[in-house]
């Protein structure tokens, strides 16, 4: 079972490398400075923010999920670690997933935690905050696993942040109707909100293609 | 048969000869179905002379899709068989089809300012033109963002390829959001409902969209071979010397 050694080590390592230097706290800076202006901006007139709450916090959260994918693959391809993942004996998918899964567990979870207070504070009604939460937290694996893909891209390109964003917005599209949708009526109908599952749906899809679709672009980057 | 196509002299001495002919099809068809269009079809009943923007909007949304489907398939070919020529007919065609899929917004603006009472309406249709639009840039924005013409070509088409199998998704989820967020707009009239007298003009129109488009791709195509000849030739130049 080398394999899951391989992928483990891959998972333990990015897990690592995000937190060190403090590079996953920028989504957290990120999320933080947007909804507290954005209230500013608006008003304090509470039903105005109970209304655009859910939808801001899946705006920003899609946000602050694009921070981070810049420097995903180009950081391994520039040092040479990538090339050493070809050689390794797990396959390339694998390996991706495993990068994604360490992302989604160094950024999504502090950012779904994030969301509890910022969804009070934007009049969220305390029992909804939970499944906006969890909604937000599924959101992010289909925003990570398509995130994969747009890095992967764009991962030979310098100073490619918005080229990945502009390649993965129509991908986020989907989810983030969903979820936004979703998390609008958590409040009446918790986790049975309709769009839900349809949300759990794309993350499904983001996960299983995304690391495939990764993988076949990191291919053509190196060599 | 894509094969025999996909040797590049055969394709630039039939180009040759197809550009003009596909050029002037397309001209001909223009000038037959503009003023068809705009003097001669008979106005809605309901939405009066407004209603010849369609002839305009529909083709360029139905080619805006199709064009993008192209791409797909000539994506495809260039992964499996990487056949230069089919990077290179992807790699034309999209500035095209971004071109058609704009006209089809502006003239979709246009519309809904004097139908609706609104320069942009979130009607699903729209929506998801919008997002082809967007999907369009970012395949022309990879395109040029990468120096390597084989890497790039590689990396566009899967691109290319995940986009297609996007775009569909997108559709279905707008459509869902639309039907969520507004009751069912009763502007909508059933397309099938059509009189021949528009459908006819309309058909027209379509097909001169698609012979400006082959003569578009052709010339673009065109450009593309010459363009690595010369640089091919400038490589020899510089290592003669």
């Amino acid at each position: 079972m080398t394999m899951w050694r391989t992928v483990s080590a891959v998972f333990r390592r990015d897990l690592r490398l995000a937190w060190a230097g403090g590079g996953a706290a920028a989504p957290l800076g990120f999320f933080a400075c947007a909804t507290t202006l954005v209230p500013l901006a608006v008003g304090p007139d509470l039903k105005t923010l109970a209304l655009i709450g859910p939808p801001l916090l899946w705006v920003t959260v899609a946000l602050a999920a694009l921070m981070i994918l810049e420097r995903l693959f180009q950081a391994d391809l520039e040092d040479g670690s990538l090339d050493q993942l070809h050689l390794v004996d797990a396959p390339l998918e694998f390996i991706v997933a495993a990068k994604g899964a360490a992302l989604w567990t160094a950024i999504g979870l502090p950012l779904a935690l994030a969301s509890l207070p910022a969804a009070l504070a934007l009049q969220t009604p305390p029992h909804a905050t939970i499944p906006v939460a969890i909604g937000l937290l599924i959101g992010l694996a289909a925003f990570i696993g398509f995130g994969l893909f747009g890095a992967a891209l764009a991962a030979g390109v310098r100073r490619g942040g918005v080229l990945i964003a502009i390649l993965v917005l129509p991908f986020f599209a989907p989810p983030i109707i969903f979820g936004a949708a979703a998390a609008s009526k958590a409040a009446s109908e918790g986790l049975g909100a309709p769009g839900f599952l349809l949300l759990c749906g794309c993350a499904l899809a983001g996960v299983a293609l995304g690391p495939i679709g990764a993988a076949a672009a990191l291919r053509q980057q190196t060599g | 048969m894509f094969a025999w196509f996909a040797n590049p002299d055969r394709f630039m001495r039939l180009s040759a000869w197809a550009l003009p002919i596909a050029a002037a099809i397309a001209v001909l068809l223009f000038s037959i179905g503009l003023p068809w269009s705009f003097l001669f079809a008979p106005a809605d009943f309901r939405q009066g002379e407004s209603v010849r923007i369609m002839f305009i909007h529909v083709p360029a949304a139905w080619w805006a899709m199709g064009i993008y489907v192209f791409m797909g398939v000539a994506s495809l070919m260039g992964l499996v068989w990487k056949h230069a020529l089919a990077d290179v007919a992807a790699r034309a065609a999209a500035p095209i089809g971004a071109a058609y899929a704009a006209l089809c917004l502006i003239t979709g603006s246009f519309w809904g300012a004097t139908t609706w009472g609104t320069w942009w309406e979130w009607d699903a249709r729209l929506t998801s033109m919008l997002v082809l639009f967007l999907t369009y840039l970012g395949y022309i924005a990879l395109w040029a963002a990468i120096e390597d013409e084989q890497r790039a070509a590689r990396l566009t088409a899967i691109l290319c390829l995940g986009g297609l199998l996007n775009i569909p998704i997108v559709h279905f989820s707008v459509d869902w959001w639309n039907s969520l967020h507004q009751p069912a707009s009763i502007l909508r009239s059933g397309g099938s409902a059509m009189d021949a007298s528009m459908m006819q003009p309309l058909f027209l129109m379509a097909f001169a969209y698609l012979f400006a488009f082959i003569a578009l791709l052709f010339a673009g195509m065109r450009t593309h071979v010459y363009r690595r000849r010369a640089l091919a030739a400038a490589l020899r130049r510089a290592r003669a010397t």
